[in-house]
């Protein structure tokens, strides 16, 4: 997670052209269409001046706006009484309505309206007191009623932003907030799920998916690479897991995002977009996006010109394909819905007297329940604990990374800036190296702050730290402190001992102390070294160069 | 011969809508319900008049409009008689847009005063695997079985049945 994110933070700043060479010796597909190095890109799609490409090349103006689908977290789906969950026997977890069997009709569930208003508020939208449900309509085996009862003229939700940050160059140094502007926010259903059998020339139809709740988060195109699409994605999957509304997990199709890609050159119309399917990770986005954007400026540049098709990301082979069955402009006849009234939403002001409180939702309410978002509580960290903006963002992109953080520093006397590089260097560089979660680390917060309290008491220096925590992560359920004694790293604590050495290490070094005592320091780092060595690197060094410096000097 | 749905939806080929121009038009002039059967309004023997004038003119359905109706909705439609049937249907309907609705909100649901019910979050459902899968005509292993993905209509050319009746 944290290379995707260390990729997608890296921002753009400069001009796109077509960055490969043609020639001779091309590479078969390789990880991408270009090396990094050779890729500039211009990112001021919103009509920012963007600067003429050095090599007479004429720049091209990547635009990409993506819609996002988010499966709503509730017990059941949104029009019906069966459960949703995540692989169970097929067709164990529909209803007759889920179905479409003649005679049922939709009941609209309470919980998925409530999700789509705390993410509208969470996105800054305006939440429509009325909105309307429509049918649109085509075929296909896994939507049995041959229609998806959706919101397409009045949504739920309208005009909102979603601000995230990209990191300039690769150092994460520099980070810099950008927005994307929400569109509309709208309810809808989810298809059944098609399992295609091509050796028997068939389809293998499950509806257990069918009717789950859907929010279907529109964008508009204000980003111009997969590296700002992928940061914004993140930012969102953040959101909507800490509002609970979606546990936005991409591997489990509870996030898919659809990317739509186009380039023109700056002054010109938006060119012909074509419309990216079949992204199953925040990685694999960024990727398609890129490919597609090259893709596009090399057939554009070649003479070619640009379908407005749906293509299918391939991510064995890092490219985008056309995909067979969307052929053309589909025509959906969006119709009303017309079993549903409009559905009509309160505030504090507009709240009936005499309502069932279980029949009415009430906008304020939610907004006043609305749990600190990703960028507030990032906000919260730099300021109580002294960290960098840089740190919050990693704390909080690796699920429960911040409450360990919070957890050691709350057990521990060491400072929470200095607590900051053991997490993020030490504990999280571990994990990514044996594909942990923060929740699956052997090394628990309590012995972490632990250790951290011996090397702030000076009981041990920092290389034996590093060495404890190393002897720590096999997790034999061994304390720091029994693991120095074991390996006998502690400092040595006794002064007289320690000066018996120094004057030892003197006494036989005639040469390089004349060489201190006439003005040559450096020399005296030789010296702390060999008491080092003898103290079998027990001794603290600082204290260590004191003692010679005073002995010295006698 | 099925059902089609009609409604301003369907405007293809047909222009524009039109202008009331005539001030002597009623404003407000309650359209008659729909015959009970429906397949009577397009009957070319029974005409309901429009307070004493004729009909608006019937419109031409072109064959590619045709051909599109019969992609999106996979009705059938025949033969020329059938068409003409369509044709009719929309001209009956085209009555709608006599009325004048300057000013007035667009009603898209009679239960636009109806309260929306609001569920509560529980499973109620579901489990009922057997019952739904006798309706199946194929199964394999409690999947519902459907060919390899849409079939498309052949194109107008080599379609067979397109308008199979007529010239």
């Amino acid at each position: 997670m944290a290379a995707a994110v260390a990729m997608a933070a890296r921002g753009c700043g400069g001009v796109w052209r077509r960055a490969r060479q043609r020639g001779a010796g091309q590479p078969g597909p390789g990880p991408g269409p270009f090396p990094r190095g050779q890729r500039a890109v211009a990112c001021n799609a919103r009509g920012g001046a963007v600067p003429a490409g050095k090599s007479g090349l004429v720049p091209w103006v990547p635009v990409v706006g993506l819609e996002i689908h988010a499966q709503i977290s509730s017990n059941s789906k949104l029009f019906s009484g069966s459960q949703v969950q995540f692989a169970a026997p097929p067709n164990s977890l529909v209803s007759f309505f889920d179905a479409s069997l003649p005679g049922t009709l939709p009941v609209l569930n309470r919980r998925c309206v409530e999700a789509a208003v705390m993410t509208g508020l969470a996105l800054n939208c305006s939440i429509n007191k009325k909105s309307l449900f429509d049918r649109k309509h085509y075929f296909y085996a896994d939507l049995p009623a041959g229609y998806q009862i959706t919101q397409q003229r009045v949504p739920i939700a309208v005009n909102g932003s979603l601000s995230y940050s990209l990191c300039i160059d690769n150092k994460m140094s520099q980070m810099v907030t950008k927005t994307v502007r929400i569109k509309q926010i709208q309810l809808e259903q989810d298809s059944g799920k098609s399992l295609h059998d091509d050796t028997r020339s068939q389809t293998l139809v499950d509806l257990n998916r069918a009717g789950v709740g859907l929010m279907e988060v529109v964008m508009e195109p204000d980003m111009c690479c997969g590296e700002e699409a992928a940061a914004a994605v993140r930012e969102l999957q953040l959101i909507l897991q800490t509002l609970g509304s979606s546990q936005a997990v991409m591997a489990e199709g509870q996030l898919r995002v659809d990317a739509n890609v186009s380039v023109h050159h700056p002054g010109e119309p938006y060119g012909v977009r074509t419309e990216v399917k079949n992204i199953n990770s925040i990685r694999f986005l960024a990727k398609a996006i890129d490919y597609e954007i090259q893709r596009q400026i090399e057939e554009l540049e070649n003479g070619g010109t640009i379908l407005n098709e749906t293509r299918a990301f391939d991510s064995k082979l890092g490219c985008t394909v056309p995909m067979r069955d969307k052929e053309g402009k589909q025509d959906y006849r969006f119709m009303p819905e017309p079993n549903l009234p409009p559905l009509i939403l309160y505030d504090a002001k507009s709240l009936p007297a005499n309502m069932n409180h279980q029949q009415v939702i009430n906008i304020d309410w939610i907004h006043e329940r609305l749990p600190d978002l990703p960028s507030v509580k990032r906000k919260k960290l730099v300021e109580q604990y002294g960290i960098l903006p840089e740190h919050s963002f990693t704390l909080l992109n690796e699920d429960g990374l911040a409450e360990f953080f919070e957890s050691v520093v709350k057990q521990t006397q060491m400072k929470p800036k200095k607590v900051i590089g053991w997490i993020l260097k030490d504990l999280l560089s571990y994990l990514k190296q044996h594909s942990l979660t923060v929740k699956e680390s052997p090394v628990s917060s309590f012995l972490l702050a632990d250790l951290l309290n011996l090397l702030e008491k000076k009981e041990i220096s920092s290389p034996a730290a590093k060495q404890v925590f190393m002897e720590l992560w096999k997790g034999e359920g061994k304390t720091p402190l029994e693991i120095v004694k074991e390996q006998k790293l502690g400092l040595l604590q006794d002064q007289k001992e320690l000066e018996q050495i120094c004057q030892a290490v003197i006494d036989g070094q005639e040469n390089e102390v004349m060489a201190i005592k006439a003005g040559n320091q450096k020399v005296l780092n030789k010296l702390i070294g060999l008491v080092q060595k003898k103290t079998e690197g027990r001794s603290n060094p600082v204290l260590v160069k004191q003692l010679l410096e005073k002995k010295l000097s006698e | 011969m099925r059902a089609v749905l009609l409604g301003p939806w369907l405007r293809a080929g047909t222009g524009p809508r039109p202008h009331p121009a005539t001030p002597h038009r009623a404003p407000h002039r309650a359209l008659r319900a729909a015959p009970t059967a429906p397949n009577t309004a397009c009957d070319s023997q029974q005409r309901l008049p429009a307070a004493g004038r004729d009909l608006p003119a019937l419109k031409k359905v072109s064959v590619e409009v045709l051909d599109h109706l019969e992609q999106l909705a996979l009705v059938d439609f025949r033969d020329s008689e059938g068409v003409e049937r369509l044709q009719k249907a929309i001209q009956f309907a085209d009555q709608l847009h006599e009325v004048n609705t300057d000013g007035v909100e667009p009603m898209d649901s009679v239960l636009e005063d109806r309260c929306l019910y609001l569920r509560e979050d529980d499973v109620t459902e579901g489990n009922c695997t057997k019952e739904l899968l006798e309706n199946a005509r194929e199964k394999v292993e409690e999947y519902f079985v459907a060919p390899p993905g849409n079939i498309p209509l052949p194109k107008l050319e080599e379609r067979e049945t397109f308008l199979q009746g007529s010239k």
